[in-house]
């Protein structure tokens, strides 16, 4: 029998959930439609005028993607908890951050990630610059990744307990503000025309460190959870 | 010499410590509380920019600076709990979370009654008061997470891991919040922390120290309840005076 | 008694068994289990050697469960040490899971995959590429002939739990640990089980198991443990 690799195994965490998405793809979906439907509230209720739109589209792009982020935590590991795959991942002989790093990958392709590429179609909605839009891509590249990696901490410390989801909103909020600002806080200096590098180089600083501890942090969550 | 720590680290022990230290410390703080409120309202002068309604500082200051404070002494109780596996330990970090979070919303509540003369609105975007509120939800987190977990075991450890991630948490939330703010506001409203009166610092120690101590005492009667309450289908508790009768 | 380090005695239900490290490749001494304020056994002894099998025996809510999710590790037990090849499970950690099999209550498999793709995702999840050759004889060995393809929600209960099983089939782990193996299996698949684990016990390697239905090992005297 062949032994696989730490590569291989990542590749088919990330397989296998896309595969299970691929065919149960309302699920994705919804979480989809969810974001652009919160995005495009925010005019009906707050008025037309192309100047306030413009001021606020970066940050009520950024909130809807923090609360559509929410919505597909709670799916993150409650499938496998429920049938039982996940304790075999916990009994599995490789590392479980491993394992763990996949499935937030795999979270990330399927919740953030068609985010990065909505978003740009209701920045013009709300009238934004070509320039602030690239921007905008730029820190929901490095942005939505922190997402669901501090979410899927609390995701595993509300595993199969009751109103979990609305629990996971609550633990993880909080902790995804920075990214909330520095987000935004991008966008608007490009339309200010101050540099961004300091607001991009913050997010980055974050996602390298969100990289290196969470999954790890989200493993032993894990183990605490199934005992 | 050697110190027996881990006798005192035993529940059993703990509890009836726990009650011998308790009127040691509520007693002082109570004291300490009443001579604070004179001090603070009765001696200290008027100043002269805010006039009277600096005072409620005496209780906003104190009051925020120990929900921080706080939030760190669990965080770290916690962990103790989660490396060393000492029940005791996680059930302090549960016992400070109520206070922690008293203190953060009194100091919300009494910043927003201070915002109002001072700056015209019960609520100002202030790095202070912004990050005081993301402090609150933290503390909110933690508590929900561990009502909604049935085994006492799961939500410590579970608990502690949240405060961990919370705690490292914390300092980049505040710097971010703060940062945010200079850029939005230009400048935040400063407070002249050049000429305060002595009567005013007295005050303030003194408030300050009835709420280090009224957060030992109130812990202290927690965690008593709590140990009862995880110990309830032990030997020792049934055989309590205070069970019994 | 205690001259060599390693020898030890061990008693398990009135028997006096004397092992030796090499033989005795998992070995419990003192183990304590909670759950919540329930104390579910405390003292527990035993131990397991090559080729030895073990059934786990006693009411709902003994414990049994507990006592091998225990054995895998999900549990910290309260009291007492689980040593498999004479070192603390919970020291191996991967190396030790590099070597068990463990199959609960819960099949741990997907409604949305077919027979085929969960098996080989699974013993891939397990760390074994699986190639379709291998899967597919293991399937049809279950008696899945035919509903390889599948997807595994059409399948009743009782075949379910054979896709479970058929992993069994391509793992190489020494120490199966089955809780309610025969959950839904007809009289045919329960034939099967015990053929496996025969064949497997006289490869060297071991089984502890919880069933309610009687499972004879041809050749082996199952030891049976009993909680109460």
């Amino acid at each position: 029998m062949n032994k696989l690799s730490l590569f291989d195994l990542l590749a088919l965490v990330i397989h296998r959930d896309l595969l299970l998405a691929l065919r149960r793809r309302a699920d994705v979906l919804t979480t989809l439609v969810f974001f652009v439907m919160v995005v495009s509230l925010f005019p009906l209720g707050v008025g037309p005028e192309p100047e306030v739109l413009r001021k606020m589209a970066a940050g009520v792009v950024w909130v809807a993607a923090l609360l559509s982020s929410m919505l597909s935590l709670a799916r993150m590991f409650s499938a496998d908890y429920l049938d039982g795959t996940l304790e075999q991942m916990l009994i599995a002989p490789q590392s479980l951050s491993v394992l763990v790093f996949g499935k937030i990958l795999a979270h990330w392709i399927l919740s953030g990630l068609p985010l990065v590429f909505i978003a740009p179609v209701l920045g013009l909605q709300f009238g934004m610059s070509f320039q602030s839009l690239w921007v905008l891509i730029l820190v929901l590249l490095l942005g939505t990744p922190i997402l669901s990696m501090i979410g899927a901490i609390g995701a595993a410390l509300t595993l199969g307990l009751r109103g979990g989801g609305v629990l996971v909103s609550l633990l993880v909020l909080p902790l995804c503000i920075p990214v909330l600002i520095f987000g935004t806080g991008a966008v608007e200096a490009v339309n200010t025309g101050i540099t961004i590098i300091p607001n991009v180089s913050l997010l980055a600083a974050m996602f390298l460190f969100a990289l290196v501890f969470t999954p790890w942090v989200t493993a032993q969550a894990l183990r605490i959870s199934m005992e | 010499m050697t110190i027996h720590w881990f006798k005192y680290a035993a529940p059993t022990t703990f509890y009836g410590l726990a009650g011998k230290l308790i009127p040691f410390f509520a007693w002082p703080s109570a004291i300490l509380f009443v001579a604070g409120i004179y001090f603070g309202f009765f001696v200290a002068p008027t100043d002269a920019v805010q006039s009277e309604a600096y005072r409620i500082m005496f209780i906003h200051v104190p009051v925020s600076i120990l929900s921080m404070f706080i939030y760190l002494i669990m965080a770290g109780y916690a962990a103790l709990g989660l490396i060393f596996k000492t029940r005791l330990s996680s059930m302090m970090a549960s016992a400070l979370a109520p206070t922690g979070a008293i203190f953060a919303f009194i100091a919300l509540w009494s910043g927003a009654l201070w915002g109002k003369p001072m700056w015209g609105a019960w609520w100002v975007w202030d790095a202070r008061l912004t990050s005081e509120l993301i402090l609150l939800f933290l503390y909110l987190g933690f508590i929900a997470l561990q009502a909604s977990i049935d085994d006492p075991r799961r939500a410590d450890r579970a608990g502690a891991l949240l405060a961990i991630v919370g705690s490292v948490n914390v300092p980049i939330i505040y710097f971010s919040v703060k940062w945010w703010n200079t850029l939005h506001q230009g400048s935040t409203i400063k407070f002249s922390d050049t000429s305060m009166h002595v009567a005013m610092k007295q005050a303030l120690f003194l408030m300050m120290a009835a709420c280090w101590l009224y957060t030992i005492a109130i812990t202290l009667v927690r965690v008593r309840s709590i140990i009862l309450e995880r110990e309830r289908n032990t030997q020792w508790v049934s055989e309590l005076e205070e069970v019994r009768s | 008694m205690a001259k060599h380090p390693y020898m030890q005695s061990y008693i398990i239900r009135g028997y006096f068994i004397t092992g030796h490290c090499h033989k005795l490749m998992l070995e419990i001494s003192n183990l304590a289990c909670m759950r919540g304020d329930h104390q579910l056994f405390t003292g527990l002894n035993f131990s397991l050697g090559a080729g030895e099998v073990i059934q786990v025996q006693g009411e709902n809510g003994s414990g049994k469960t507990s006592l091998l999710r225990t054995l895998c590790g999900f549990i910290q037990p309260e009291a007492g040490e689980i040593h498999w090849r004479g070192q603390d499970i919970h020291k191996l950690g991967e190396e030790y899971f590099a070597e068990m099999f463990y199959l609960g209550h819960l099949n741990a498999i997907k409604d949305e995959l077919n027979s085929l793709e969960n098996l080989r995702i699974s013993a891939g999840l397990a760390g074994c590429a699986v190639d379709e050759k291998v899967a597919l004889a293991a399937l049809r060995r279950m008696g899945l002939r035919r509903r390889e393809h599948l997807p595994v929600k059409v399948l009743s209960q009782g075949q379910r739990r054979r896709v479970a099983l058929s992993r069994l089939l391509v793992s190489d782990a020494l120490l199966w640990i089955l809780d309610e193996p025969l959950t839904a299996l007809d009289v045919g698949a329960v034939g099967l089980m015990e053929e496996l684990i025969g064949e497997h016990l006289s490869k060297g390697g071991m089984a502890i198991f919880t069933t309610h239905q009687p499972l004879q090992v041809a050749g082996v005297e199952t030891r049976v443990l009993t909680l109460s």
